[in-house]
């Protein structure tokens, strides 16, 4: 009977978590077909009429549109710059293929820890003096030059499932590169390129610092800013407000929910290091 | 390595080619390494340095027109009474991500791990917030909860609950942009712990339950121990990401009302982009940074000690 009591209130105390992580964005839901009147007069209560004015306001005002392409350039240039670079150099130190590996893991980590504040100042200087400011794939970059330590070490640990025996054995027995990397470390270390890809596209997509710094033209900025930019003339709007920032929400969650086991697996196992 | 030591009858080539052979690997691997290196060193370490460089300088971040002016950029900060309040709000930063989000990190995880058919669920809602954009969270809590006009504090205002709107509170703002980004961090540390206690031995638990061990002394004195690597390594990330905090006090509050919710993330960003001077705001990233290294050679020492 008392263990039947705990498991109820464990769920009890569990449940109530997931209500303090959903209530604000339940709000958003709630208000976002709402009037503004109706908001003020209480943002708790249910809509008693459905509008959906709010949403063509977001999407116009908060230039969603341009905001959107501009937001997948620039999450797409990070993507493909880490898949590329880490996966490379995370096959070559799983292989211990150079005699420096370990001065290169030693440095990942360091870079790994490197405060975006320590570089953020000269590297605007350096982006603006070269005129490449207002570029959403240049801060792609940037982005993936952060990202691409922690990368490399999820594809490293990847690559060293892979059993070394398999790359000799395919050597001798003719096979070729690109066929051994096709047909054989490809569906190996597929999970590792959807964990690394899925992770950082959530932290290319939401990064606010170096992008706000970075994108100041209003036609070159990411969907976020956008929806920042509509703060200043629509904090009154709260619907317009709600329904931008149900715009914003509903594509992040539904990749999230889509691809969770990766993202959780991606971050139970990049702690479990040590 | 070669491929004659597995096999030497299939390799008739002359003893000369394996030598050949394995330069030309050797070339093709730091070519493969290459690009994530250049794209770190060129990015990251290059401007760092230059960061190390400027903050002895009164560089205004346009053109290359800079002096050497020595101190005087750390003199100027440390007589800044801004500089005071911004380090002591990181300070109490550290002390409430050290303390609010581990708590309920380790709760929720410990009460997930007996239960196998629920732990997906909750674990995904909980990390829900955590994959969103800090300028959406942000937003939302700035319209819909700590807004007086039409937020959940009217709300509460007009029932009759006297309460001020938090981010124009002298003293409110800061912890009202501390609870948003705690809101939006606890659950990542849930899915950590979570994933850190289910790597405990087996064998371990049922030996301290066959010892008639209660289930806080399994969390004390098995899977507590058991996890330490990960809570040590939590704690020394939440230390360095706490100097750097910046994008919810940004968003929220900008470091106001009156300099009251600065942190030095934000204090740094100014001096930047407002008034100008890189040379005191790579000053003031040279402090933060330093507070961060501080915390990464105690954990780099405490991990070592542990090894022996």
């Amino acid at each position: 009977m008392t263990t039947r009591l705990k498991g109820i209130g464990a769920h009890a105390v569990l449940l109530f978590f997931a209500a303090t992580a959903l209530f604000p964005l339940a709000l958003v839901l709630l208000n976002s077909v709402k009037t503004n009147t109706e908001i003020v007069r209480n943002p708790l209560a249910l809509p008693s009429t459905f509008t959906f004015e709010n949403f063509v306001t977001a999407w116009t005002y908060g230039e969603f549109g341009t905001g959107f392409l501009n937001s997948v350039l620039l999450t797409g240039t990070t993507v493909v710059v880490v898949l590329t670079c880490s996966t490379l150099a995370g096959y070559v130190l799983a292989g211990k293929k150079i005699r420096s590996w370990p001065v290169v893991m030693v440095y990942l980590t360091m870079a790994m820890t490197v405060p975006v504040q320590l570089f953020v100042f000269p590297l605007y200087s350096i982006v603006a003096a070269v005129d490449l400011l207002d570029n959403p794939m240049v801060v792609g970059v940037i982005i993936a030059a952060i990202n691409i330590p922690f990368a490399t070490f999820l594809m490293r640990t990847f690559f060293l499932n892979v059993p070394r025996e398999l790359e000799e054995a395919a050597q001798v027995d003719g096979v070729s590169t690109a066929q051994f990397v096709w047909h054989v470390l490809l569906p190996i270390v597929r999970p590792g390129l959807i964990t690394v890809g899925v992770v950082v596209g959530l932290n290319a997509w939401n990064e606010f610092l170096i992008s706000a710094t970075f994108l100041q033209d209003p036609d070159q900025q990411t969907v976020t800013l956008g929806f920042l930019s509509m703060n200043g003339t629509f904090s009154t709007e709260l619907g317009a407000m709600m329904a931008g920032a149900l715009i914003l929400i509903a594509p992040v969650l539904a990749i999230f929910v889509a691809l969770q086991r990766y993202v959780v697996d991606g971050i139970a196992s990049g702690s479990v290091k040590g | 390595m070669t491929v004659t030591a597995v096999r030497p009858t299939t390799t008739p080539a002359p003893a000369r080619r394996p030598a050949r052979f394995r330069r030309r690997r050797t070339l093709i691997n730091h070519l493969l390494i290459a690009p994530a290196l250049l794209l770190s060193v060129g990015i990251v370490v290059i401007p760092g340095l230059l960061t190390a460089f400027t903050a002895f300088t009164d560089w205004s971040g346009v053109g290359l027109d800079a002096n050497l002016v020595g101190l005087r950029n750390f003199r100027e900060i440390l007589a800044d009474p801004v500089f005071g309040t911004a380090l002591e709000n990181n300070l109490r930063w550290v002390a409430m991500f050290l303390t609010i989000p581990a708590v309920l990190g380790l709760l929720t995880a410990w009460l997930l791990l007996r239960r196998r058919r629920t732990r997906t669920f909750y674990q995904v809602v909980y990390l829900m917030p955590y994959v969103l954009s800090p300028v959406v969270n942000a937003l939302i809590w700035l319209s819909i909860i700590y807004n007086p006009n039409g937020g959940l504090v009217g709300t509460l205002n007009d029932i009759g609950l006297p309460v001020s709107a938090p981010l124009s509170s002298l003293t409110g703002a800061f912890y009202a942009a501390a609870a948003v980004d705690m809101w939006h961090y606890w659950g990542f540390l849930t899915v950590i712990y979570l994933g850190a206690m289910r790597q405990t031995p087996v064998d371990q638990v049922e030996a301290a339950i066959m010892d008639g061990a209660d289930s806080w002394q399994v969390f004390r004195n098995v899977y507590l121990p058991s996890i330490r690597p990960a809570l040590l390594l939590m704690a020394v990330m939440t230390v360095i990401f706490s100097f750097l905090a910046f994008d919810y006090i940004y968003l929220l509050t900008q470091g106001g009302p009156a300099h009251s919710s600065e942190v030095l993330g934000t204090y740094a960003y100014a001096f930047a982009f407002s008034a100008f001077q890189f040379g005191k705001a790579s000053a003031v990233a040279l402090v933060m940074s330093f507070f961060g290294l501080i915390a990464s050679c105690v954990y780099t020492w405490m991990s070592r000690k542990q090894d022996d």
